[in-house]
């Protein structure tokens, strides 16, 4: 039978050639690079990289730093309330806007436009919002309320949650248009089908809708994870890692290193660390999403 | 007749739309009622309205005697069927059957002798376990009627549940909707722009346009006597024929052609006489051996002919009127054929050019 079906390797010729150059950039660039970055994780490269090997070595300075502990703590609180709270705030937002209101052009593209800029320009204007002396203690302070503190930028202990009021500001619309889509990609009649049963409408939500959403979510979900895992400009333009070391990320430390205290090894092994994490997210991900059989959905 | 649905005065708007206006309905106790009329007319939002899925701007919906204008959909007794099946698709069937029950806190008991019962009338045991991506189109149409079932709700909306499906299977859940009816002997509203659904489930129809009722009445008398133009030219396939004319004198006459309408039921029982536009349904135009019963015959001209299987349709015209008729399947007939057609006063309609009413 299948002897006279055509090579599938020649299929498709054109679309296959013309896909070459960017199979080779990102064989070349991508995996090349990031097996290059591994490889010298192993090694005692400073300045340069040098082949000269030192095992774990690297690795385990790594894990004896104070700074790489701190950073990864502070990945790990930012990550779990920014996860947490994007998902809560862009899903309440969206199902708010999906209820068919007034000016939801203008409010959807105002609580998008965040997104739309620089990590770089977030920071600064959260910076200024945090600083006591022109932020929002000034302000509240100017009212009356002679005492009020609030200053988390200044304050190491909770200084993290200032960058997270920040991430969440910029990420919660990405977030609420993906999950607008995804609501209004469900068949009204549903919602009708559950007013006529009888389910309150913060069940179908939870029962019905939600689950109707999952690819939406799982998307969302791997979009605002990488997002995190690599916060970096944010941190720099906002709180340059401090006070002292408390505001420091991983993707802070891998530059640093790189670029500043001239330890190429650190940085590598950093951030073969970093790719371990995303790769651990990332490949269960694709295999559920696109791997095996479709499931019934 | 008890009326199981009553609908006073009903006006519904959207913003400055007005999609129903001032409409009346009563739907007796056990009644099959179809909703018929073209796109856009305010089928599914009349049903929607008595659903309470609508917020009426105007008017009042009783049903069972309870005023429940403004009452929840979920307390009114009414199971809804949709189009799109509106099923719960990461439930099984069984969950989707059983979850507004459980949501009302009924006892599991109590849910799954209802779930069993409603499972054995649709023949849908063996798929209780399924989620409905894994049913045909038929399948996920029963387990949505299964889900307005164990509501055991005393009214059964439907919004053009079969116009998904493919025409086979159209009809037989045509015949089983019908049957269930029969079974369960609970009022039924059922919104289509299907005529043939329409004709065969209905015990009346209601022809509505722009939001208003045109007709109400069996499928018999919609058929027969359609009280005016619109309803004349939507009921039928192919169409009526129509003939714009004159009467005179207990005749119908247009250019080339001249009924006498003996035996013609006049609206209010008095004879007309001025303009007028007859209408004739092709299978009322007598031909071959049915001649004998015609009143009055004439020639045609045939132009077209279709043949149909079980019947033929030919194009034709009798003096500048183009008309066409219905023949039996064998009949021969070519283009440019002469053929002796007759007319049946009785089953002729007749309309007021001016208010579209009928005669
Ligand atoms: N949410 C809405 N806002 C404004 N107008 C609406 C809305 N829903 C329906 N309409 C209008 O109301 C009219 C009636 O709509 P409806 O859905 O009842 O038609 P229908 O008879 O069910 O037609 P179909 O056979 O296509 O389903 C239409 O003209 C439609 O444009
Ligand atoms: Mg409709």
């Amino acid at each position: 039978m299948s002897a006279d079906r055509p090579n599938q390797l020649f299929r498709n010729m054109n679309a296959k050639v013309a896909a070459i150059p960017m199979i080779v950039t990102a064989l070349f660039v991508f995996v090349g690079g990031t097996a290059w970055t591994i490889v010298y994780s192993f090694t005692k490269s400073g300045l340069l990289p040098r082949m000269k090997w030192v095992g774990l070595d690297q690795y385990e300075r790594l894990w004896g730093t104070k700074r790489w502990l701190i950073a990864i703590e502070n990945l790990a609180i930012y990550g779990l309330c920014m996860l947490v709270l994007v998902f809560v705030i862009g899903f309440i937002l969206a199902a708010l806007i999906d209820q068919k209101i007034r000016f939801e052009n203008t409010i959807r593209t105002v609580i998008l436009y965040p997104y739309a800029m620089s990590f770089v320009v977030t920071g600064l204007v959260w910076q200024w919002i945090l600083n006591p002396e022109f932020g929002i203690q000034n302000i509240v302070r100017g009212i009356g309320w002679e005492s009020f503190t609030f200053d988390p930028l200044y304050t190491p202990e909770i200084a993290i949650f200032g960058v997270l009021i920040a991430g969440l500001w910029q990420g919660s619309g990405l977030v609420m248009v993906l999950m607008l889509a995804g609501l209004r990609g469900i068949d009204h009649e549903v919602w009708k089908a559950a007013r006529i049963d009888g389910i309150p409408a913060w069940k179908t939500y939870i029962f019905i809708v939600i689950p109707m959403m999952r690819p939406v979510f799982i998307t969302t979900l791997v979009l605002v994870v990488t997002g995190i895992v690599k916060v970096f400009d944010l941190i720099v333009a906002q709180t340059g890692g401090g006070p002292g070391i408390a505001t420091e990320v991983p993707a802070k430390y891998v530059y640093d290193m790189m670029f500043r205290n001239n330890n190429l090894g650190q940085g590598f092994a950093a951030s073969t660390m970093m790719l371990v994490t995303v790769a651990l997210i990332v490949i269960p991900w694709a295999i559920l999403e696109f791997g095996g059989k479709r499931s019934n959905d | 007749m008890e009326s199981s649905i009553s609908i006073r005065d009903l006006d519904l708007r959207f913003g400055s739309v007005e999609v129903l206006q001032g409409l009346n309905l009563d739907i007796g106790v056990g009644e099959f009622l179809v909703l018929l009329g073209s796109s856009g007319c305010g089928k599914s939002t009349l049903l929607n309205c008595i659903a309470g899925l609508l917020d009426v701007s105007d008017g009042q919906i009783h049903i069972g005697g309870k005023n429940v204008t403004w009452a929840e959909p979920s307390e009114r007794g009414i199971g809804m069927v949709f189009q799109s099946y509106a099923l719960y698709p990461q439930m099984t069937v069984e969950g989707n059957l059983s979850f507004g029950l459980k949501n009302a806190k009924m006892s599991k008991a109590e849910i799954s002798q209802r779930v069993a019962r409603a499972a054995e009338i649709l023949q849908i045991e063996p798929l209780l376990k399924r989620k409905p991506a894994a049913l045909s189109g038929g399948q996920r149409q029963r387990v949505a009627i299964g889900r307005a079932l164990v509501r055991d709700a005393e009214v059964f909306l439907f919004d053009e549940p079969l116009s998904n499906l493919d025409a086979k299977l159209r009809a037989d859940l045509r015949v089983e909707i019908k049957k269930l009816h029969s079974r369960l002997g609970n009022t039924m509203v059922y919104v289509t722009h299907d005529q043939v659904e329409a004709m065969t489930l209905a015990d009346r129809i209601a022809i509505m346009k722009g939001g208003q009722i045109m007709q109400l009445a069996s499928p018999n008398e919609i058929y027969n006597r359609p009280k005016n133009l619109y309803v004349a030219e939507f009921i039928g396939s192919p169409s009526m024929n129509f003939i714009h004319g004159e009467l005179k004198g207990g005749d119908f006459v247009a250019d080339g052609l001249s009924i006498p309408m003996t035996g013609y039921e006049f609206a209010d029982s008095s004879e007309k006489e001025g303009k007028a536009i007859i209408g004739l349904r092709p299978e009322h135009i007598a031909t071959g051996d049915n001649l004998a019963s015609a009143v009055s015959r004439t020639k045609a001209k045939v132009s077209l002919v279709e043949p149909m299987g079980s019947d033929t349709i030919i194009y034709a015209s009798v003096g500048s009127h183009p008309i066409h008729i219905r023949m039996d399947g064998q009949a021969t007939v070519k283009p440019g054929d002469e053929v002796e057609i007759g007319f049946q006063p009785a089953r002729a309609n007749l309309f007021d050019p001016s208010t579209e009413n009928r005669l």
